[in-house]
């Protein structure tokens, strides 16, 4: 009997790899069909080499960049704040955090559109500049179920009020215990966060392309339309860059402190 | 510790009750950012979208646009979606639970745990352009396994009428992200499954068959209809994988309301809004049932 059941398991697991790994292995196969009769890296080297690549790529790190900033700025003190003084709304905190994934992000870019165009008392859509912010507010509603649940995570492995006491003992401000307390303290788990956001911002397509922003998931969609061999090597560039993350976020999490010494 | 100095703060001076009352709104200034954020950014937006689906043009209120989801290309619309949704939803959850049980429970080596675990994180988050690019090398109709399928075994797929930008050539793209993502959620509660059930299953002549139907099932049954209904969710909100994949062509609600967005093919902007109430109505359903069946799972997972 145990021997029949390793034998399931090996077969399932065999099945499912080969439906995972299949597909990255014909697409790089495809990718580097680019010159005719031999293997070459040209599909790569034309992808590297094209200015929008570069424009596009460089604006949707800078997105993304911006977005986890938001994000941290958004959440680490509500999130501090909730555990130290106002447990009782953490109910309600978790439940919009938790509403970007009831809410598909084509509904949320639509009511963006509606609600924030030229004429409205918030114009954001009147101003390349002002649809770039949008844009990494967007972006923040898409990772703030993500960026939440990491520091929450990260803030149940520290004493949250005995460092706030000590802090204020000592003369501390708010702004110097989250800046220099709180945030040190929890930094593994914020760049967690930030780490997926990142990975789920960079190629993104949908609000990027609603809103006509010059953004890399755009980008690719445009060169999936236009040209054979190059959107393999993209699909592959934009799994390494996925895979960059979530090992990052895996290394991270080995220096992440395990519990508290005391529980809140 | 609980009487501790913040939380004095408060009520220092008892004999002033004016300060207290002046302190107490100072407490809610610190989650004040994060609640006009998801007001501004996350909460009026979508009531916007809800009351306008209730609007006509002229902003008198009305039930039409709800009726007028129903007509023919609408509703074909979301019953495509919704099957689209639902098969790669199923298929997904039971072959990553499968995945899953094998890993956790099949007496595999361990570091193949960690790698499956490690990889569905990152194929879980591998949705949208790339993958559907992915796809088409591998089974599109000059796809590496396409191509492979017809020259060593001559096996056809395309004349068996198999296409990637079909119904279950989505379905097949979809399972990529799917079974990933059920695998990283139902990992733990297979992980619950304690060692001693099995033992004790066994200690009373339960047979494997019986330990499965009587033990397993039942404690892993609220995990897997609750990941379930979220894989439904993901993949009925899901714009960019079947954009790319099929264009504009192929008529899910996704790709219908970002054509409804580019330019108002509907004719009706309100048309458009009372396509998205639905689309908030199916997915918020959805996950009213995944809290509902989770907190059911939680019992065991103690």
């Amino acid at each position: 009997m145990k021997q029949g059941s390793r034998f399931w398991a090996w077969l399932v697991f065999g099945v499912g790899t080969t439906y995972f790994v299949l597909p990255l292995l014909a697409t790089f196969e495809f990718s580097l069909r680019k010159r005719r009769g031999e293997y070459s890296f040209d599909a790569y080297r034309s992808v590297f080499g094209d200015p929008n690549f570069q424009t596009t790529f460089t604006y949707s790190v800078v997105v993304a960049v911006f977005t986890i900033l938001l994000g941290v700025l958004l959440v680490v003190p509500t999130a501090y704040w909730i555990r130290l003084r106002l447990p009782h709304l953490r109910p309600v905190v978790e439940f919009i955090t938790l509403l970007p994934l009831v809410i598909p992000a084509i509904v949320i870019v639509f009511g963006y559109i509606r609600m924030f165009g030229s004429n409205s008392t918030l114009p954001f859509l009147a101003t390349a500049r002002g649809t770039d912010a949008l844009l990494v507010i967007g972006y923040t509603t898409l990772a703030l179920p993500y960026m939440y649940r990491a520091v929450d995570t990260g803030l149940r492995t520290i004493d949250v009020r005995t460092l706030t006491e000590a802090a204020q003992i000592l003369g501390a401000g708010w702004t110097t215990i989250i800046a220099r307390i709180i945030l040190p303290n929890v930094l593994i788990a914020v760049l967690s966060g930030a780490f997926l956001s990142f990975a789920i911002v960079i190629g993104e397509f949908t609000m990027a392309s609603l809103l006509n922003r010059p953004a890399f998931g755009p980008y690719l969609q445009n060169i999936g339309a236009n040209s054979a061999y190059e959107p393999s090597a993209l699909a592959l560039i934009s799994f390494a860059i996925t895979w960059g993350c979530m090992s990052l976020i895996q290394i991270l999490s080995r220096f992440a402190p395990r519990s508290a010494n005391r529980p809140n | 510790m609980a009487d501790s100095i913040v939380s004095e703060t408060a009520r220092v001076s008892p004999g002033a009750p004016e300060i207290s009352r002046l302190r107490l709104p100072l407490h809610w200034l610190g989650v004040a950012p994060f609640f006009v954020f998801a007001l501004l950014f996350l909460i009026l937006p979508t009531i916007g979208l809800i009351a306008g689906a209730f609007k006509n043009a002229a902003g008198d209120y009305t039930l039409d646009n709800i009726i007028a989801l129903s007509q023919p290309k609408l509703a074909a619309a979301y019953w495509v979606s919704i099957q689209i949704s639902f098969v790669s939803a199923v298929l997904g959850a039971l072959i990553g639970l499968a995945m899953a049980v094998a890993v956790v429970r099949g007496g595999l080596p361990p570091w193949l745990r960690s790698a499956t675990l490690t990889f569905s994180g990152v194929a879980s988050n591998f949705a949208g352009v790339p993958l559907a690019f992915s796809f088409i090398a591998t089974l599109g109709r000059l796809g590496v396994a396409t191509i492979l399928l017809r020259d060593i075994f001559g096996i056809n797929i395309y004349s068996l009428g198999f296409s990637i930008f079909s119904f279950w050539g989505l379905i097949l793209t979809y399972l990529y992200f799917q079974i990933p993502l059920m695998i990283v959620i139902i990992t733990p509660a297979v992980d619950g499954l304690k060692k001693e059930w099995g033992e004790a299953a066994a200690t009373l002549g339960a047979t494997n068959w019986q330990y499965w139907r009587m033990v397993v099932i039942p404690v892993l049954w609220p995990s897997f209809l609750g990941t379930t209904v979220l894989l439904f969710a993901n993949a009925f909100g899901a714009v960019a994988t079947a954009y790319a994949l099929t264009g504009p062509s192929l008529n899910i609600v996704p790709i219908q309301l970002f054509a409804q967005i580019r330019g108002d093919v509907l004719y009706n902007p309100n048309l458009g809004y009372a396509l998205a109430f639905g689309m908030i109505v199916i997915t918020g359903l959805a996950n009213l049932f995944y809290i509902l069946f989770q907190r059911r799972a939680e019992r065991w997972l103690k």
